[in-house]
């Protein structure tokens, strides 16, 4: 089996070639003297973490995240699960239109209409709100929330709900009481992708929040680094790791909830 | 009327948020796009107060321009190496190549993978930063191998950029051609295999007609996801050095927001949402031609 052998050695080499620009993330916080090379810390130290974990710095920046993220991802998946039912349940002519626009919209790359977003922002007062910045995230994300959550509201059964209905439910009680309960599993995973994305976004917020107090974490550690990067490379190492390190853990719990292996089978299918 | 009109407050109300919030902040500014694409809109001054109709002006600056021709050949570059060949072809190669090995080397190599991959594109840009730089982990290897060091990021800044989207994107192309490969029949493959074809041959004539649905499918969406890239780009080398990085993105966000120019920034985006189409159009067109 020696095709065997070459197989595992040029995986084994491409996992290096991709380990490698992150050692420098993790030796790097660590090290009192750290420079652009990954190598093992001479003096080992935590005063990295400590230097950025003050409210201007690590504390406030996360929490304006925080709150973009997190609302962002709630109104996103509230919405999406509404507008979901009815393109699941009913015959709806608008039906297929619909659901191309939605598709349509999940490839926008949203960069490209930041331009007139932030003349809309202006023309609305909305530059520096946070709710806003927030509000704009939920609704660039909502194309893929409404198709997934359509999806996976498919794969619920409506006999089910045709039996609450026989006792008298309301369609949006037996979407809250049966559907949901049912398909809660996949709107914690829409929840969590969304929650994901909105903290790595960094040009939305960077066009829309202009003032550094409301600034989240992604603009803050740009700022971080155009002013001390150049000289504190553990510190920067050391904010980069401590902002990470949400979306590492969420990551870690949608690949378990997803049966070990996380795979993407169903979600890209033509 | 009395059954349609319960019928609409049947379907109305749940769908009236998503109509609301889609309308305003992606349709509309679609629509305004397209519009100011065709005015002297501007951040200050009197264009900014009262925009005025200027026809075609911003396009025949567009492309009476070297700016914006030299970035949209950046862009398509950045496009085709970092994305089509890049992480398409580097997230074939490991999906391949992963099957039938051991859980654990599979376990270990597709965590490395999809670890640069769940980053931020900010701290993945900065990872990328420390990596290049001339006291960078890459110079540090390469010296030690004997070999000299350079400036990454500024002797050969474009490579710098999609080897860098290469290092972040392919875990999304892994991920999706590990799903593909995991549902192609084995009884195909099998079959080819008593018939003598080798692992190239069985690749390519058994495995990649199955799969290519979905391969057409992952370049699309990778395709689009690049050609929007901006923070990556933006923080690694800003465009520079003497712009040979500024891809539409950064030139967009240059003329809008630097300068003020909103009206010619959004006819970027408008050449960019183009770009974007020619390439989706000739992804369908492909599927189309099937077989």
């Amino acid at each position: 089996m020696r095709l065997s052998i070459v197989v595992n050695l040029v995986l084994a080499f491409v996992a290096l070639l991709f380990l490698a620009p992150l050692l420098w993330l993790v030796t790097a916080s660590f090290d009192a003297r750290a420079g652009f090379a990954a190598k093992l810390p001479e003096q080992f130290t935590l005063s990295n973490f400590g230097a950025v974990l003050t409210w201007d710095v690590g504390g406030r920046p996360l929490l304006n995240g925080l709150l973009i993220s997190g609302g962002a991802a709630v109104v996103t998946v509230v919405v999406a699960v509404l507008a979901a039912y009815p393109l699941s349940r009913y015959q709806l002519r608008f039906r297929r239109p619909f659901l191309y626009t939605i598709l349509f919209t999940t490839g926008l790359p949203v960069t490209a209409i930041m331009v007139p977003v932030y003349g809309l922002f202006v023309r609305l007062n909305l530059i520096d709100s946070l709710a806003g910045t927030m509000l704009f995230m939920a609704a660039t994300s909502l194309p893929m929330a409404i198709w997934m959550t359509k999806n996976f509201m498919d794969g619920v059964p409506v006999s089910l709900e045709e039996a609450a209905w026989v006792d008298g439910a309301s369609p949006m009680q037996a979407l809250r009481r049966i559907v949901l309960p049912l398909m809660l599993p996949g709107v914690a995973v829409v929840a969590i992708f969304n929650f994901i994305a909105a903290w790595g976004n960094f040009f939305v917020p960077f066009v829309l929040l202009l003032d550094p107090a409301k600034q989240p974490a992604s603009v803050n550690i740009f700022s971080f680094f155009g002013e001390h990067g150049m000289v504190a490379y553990g510190q920067l190492a050391a904010y980069s790791i401590v902002y990470t390190t949400p979306v590492i853990g969420l990551y870690l719990l949608v690949s378990r909830a997803l049966g070990g292996g996380f795979t993407m089978s169903g979600a890209v299918k033509a | 009327m009395a059954r349609n009109g319960k019928r609409v407050l049947a379907w109305l109300p749940p769908m009236a948020p998503s109509v609301v919030l889609l309308g305003l902040f992606v349709v509309g500014p679609i629509a305004w796009c397209l519009y100011a694409a065709f005015t002297n809109t501007a951040l200050t001054g009197i264009a900014a107060r009262r925009p005025q109709f200027v026809g075609l002006d911003n396009f025949k600056n567009l492309f009476t321009s070297a700016d914006v021709g030299a970035s949209l050949w950046l862009t398509v570059l950045f496009v085709l190496g970092s994305a089509v060949v890049g992480q398409n072809g580097a997230g074939m190669l490991l999906a391949v190549f992963m099957q039938r090995r051991s859980r654990v080397l599979r376990g270990i190599v597709g965590t490395i993978v999809v670890a640069a991959w769940v980053l931020p594109e900010v701290v993945a840009a900065f990872a990328v930063y420390a990596f290049l730089n001339t006291n960078g982990t890459l110079n540090e290897v390469l010296g030690a191998l004997g070999l000299g060091g350079q400036n990454w990021l500024y002797t050969a800044p474009l490579f710098a950029v999609v080897l860098a989207n290469i290092w972040r994107g392919t875990a999304f192309s892994m991920l999706v051609y590990q799903a593909a490969l995991s549902e192609v029949p084995s009884d195909l493959t099998e079959a080819a295999e008593v018939d003598g074809a080798g692992p190239v041959r069985r690749f390519w004539h058994v495995v990649l007609p199955v799969i290519r649905r979905t391969v057409v499918t992952n370049l699309m969406l990778i395709t689009l996801q690049t050609l929007g890239v901006f923070a990556l780009i933006f923080v690694l080398t800003a465009g520079g050095p003497d712009n040979k990085t500024r891809t539409l993105p950064l030139l967009m966000y240059e003329q809008a927001f630097k300068f003020g120019q909103i009206g010619y920034g959004t006819a970027i985006a408008v050449v960019l949402l183009a770009l974007g189409a020619v390439f989706s159009l000739v992804y369908i067109r492909s599927l189309k031609t099937e077989v």
